[in-house]
């Protein structure tokens, strides 16, 4: 009875019932989960990356949670560093983007009828090539290996979250409300910071986040096409190219494992982004 | 004197909306502007307003230009009022930040003070406009441009409203020009009803005028 009584208080006190502060609790645990495997790829050390061929092939243990591959190396540790090296590659082109995204936004709402016509060629040319395409040309003219393809990734990203930017802006100025505030004798100036910002940044904020996974499945594809990274350092798109040539022999874990846990990172992105919308939009607040 | 003189305005690619138009409010004055749907009403409030620049001609308050970068003399209540509020600002803060209206102002307009710590989407439109009107109702205001300002209130809140604008305007002398397709409300409140949009002839039957408030 007591229990029973002490459980909602306890859900109300966590937070749990209302829409805001669940996303709270889910924001948390993806940061948590981010943190983890951080900490777990700086702790692991190299041991579980040399060949150790007594235990090689060997399916999911308890020793080796992930199972070995054909040299007995430990697929956990591979996986993690792997998951790793793609969010440095995602956190590098996220901040590439967001500088450029931000730059050539901004430029394009303010500057006039001429810079807008530039940019917004600039981004409907790179939107208008294949994804791929333009990702496989720029790491080959970057000259290949880890150096063209975090090149690659990092500049091509940029475009959807500058037109978010510049449409984002485009509007504001036109708003009611940022008129009203000109005539209410606000300066330019304080209607950017005070108007504008307010409106952009979560946009902005979350066009980064949600971009996260595209750089890493894209790094990822370029690295299973053989265009990437070297098969030394860990990386999921090596790990799953490898795992090619064994699937069809029955290693099912060298596949299935580092590919689920690809997916997981890249959905708990996803889901960081919804929960921080649900979070800073005024119309969600009071759910 | 709140003046437009051979006042010109077209927008991009569009045909003139306005054409040498003349126009003028006085101090303490309220006038009526009546007339249907996509004359060019609602740009000529918005010119007189300085929210659009008129490619030919000017438009002048008691004598000057209107200021740029200071509190406007000429200020604009719209249709909808939930556009003129910052949706991620708490109303408090929107009702401020031109002055900072007294209890005397909220109490006037039947405003709760319940209303100022909610988002925008939380309110009325009714209730909204009430809060707009609060914002601009300050001492510095000489003219006040009403585009169709109570047309999504009920009878009641209208009538409270426009005699709470009323009254406002008498004390301080602020001039204001009632845009709206309610000849009846016009004739009710206005000292001087101006027929530029709608030339004199017989009144419209009952039924189109009321469907068209």
């Amino acid at each position: 009875m007591s229990t029973l009584a002490r459980t909602p208080a306890l859900a109300e006190r966590l937070g749990i019932t209302d829409g805001r502060g669940r996303a709270m609790w889910v924001l948390g645990l993806c940061l948590a989960y981010f943190a983890t495997l951080l900490l777990a790829a700086a702790f692991m050390g190299d041991a579980g990356l040399s060949t150790d061929f007594p235990n090689k092939k060997l399916a999911p243990c308890f020793e080796f949670p992930f199972g070995t591959d054909w040299l007995g190396r430990d697929m956990l540790v591979r996986t993690v560093k792997g998951l790793c090296r793609s969010l440095g590659i995602g956190l590098l082109a996220a901040t590439v983007s967001s500088v450029v995204s931000a730059a050539l936004g901004t430029l394009s709402a303010t500057m006039g009828k001429r810079t807008d016509a530039v940019v917004t060629t600039l981004i409907d040319l790179v939107m208008a090539t294949p994804h791929l395409v333009l990702l496989i040309l720029v790491s080959f003219a970057c000259g290949g290996g880890a150096t063209g393809v975090i090149i690659a990734v990092a500049v091509s990203h940029w475009t959807r979250l500058a037109r978010i930017i510049r449409a984002e802006i485009l509007q504001l100025k036109q708003a009611e409300f940022v008129m009203v505030s000109r005539k209410l004798g606000r300066s330019p100036w304080w209607i950017a910071r005070r108007h504008m910002l307010p409106h952009i940044a979560p946009q902005f904020t979350i066009g980064l986040i949600l971009l996260f996974p595209h750089a890493i499945l894209h790094s990822a594809g370029l690295t299973f096409l053989g265009f990437g990274l070297s098969p030394h350092n860990p990386s999921i798109g090596i790990l799953l190219s490898e795992s090619m040539r064994h699937i069809s022999t029955g290693y099912w874990w060298l596949a299935i494992l580092p590919g689920l846990s690809l997916l997981v990172t890249v959905k708990l992105f996803d889901v960081l982004g919804n929960s921080l919308r649900v979070i800073t939009d005024p119309k969600t607040s009071q759910e | 004197m709140l003046k437009a003189e051979s006042v010109s305005f077209c927008y991009d690619n569009t045909p003139w909306i306005l054409e040498g138009f003349d126009f003028g409010v006085g101090p303490g004055e309220v006038v009526g502007l009546p007339g249907p749907s996509g004359q060019g009403k609602s740009t000529l409030a918005k010119v007189l307003a300085g929210h659009l620049a008129p490619q030919q001609g000017a438009v002048t308050c008691d004598g000057r230009p209107l200021p740029e970068g200071v509190f406007s003399p000429v200020q604009l209540i719209f249709q909808h009022p939930e556009l003129t509020m910052n949706p991620r600002w708490k109303l408090r803060d929107s009702v401020a930040e031109g002055h900072t209206p007294d209890a005397a102002a909220f109490k006037r307009l039947n405003i709760e003070p319940a209303w100022l710590s909610r988002y925008p989407h939380e309110l009325s439109g009714g209730e909204l406009q009430r809060l707009a009107l609060a914002r601009v109702m300050s001492p510095q205001t000489r003219y006040l441009i009403a585009d169709e300002m109570t047309a999504m209130l009920d009878p009641n809140t209208q009538a409270l409203v426009w005699d709470a604008v009323l009254h406002w305007a008498k004390a301080n002398g602020v001039g204001i020009l009632a845009i709206s397709h309610d000849r009846h409300l016009l004739d009710r409140i206005a000292h001087r009803v101006d027929e530029s949009f709608a030339p004199p002839g017989p009144t419209p039957p009952e039924t189109t005028c009321r469907a068209a408030a």
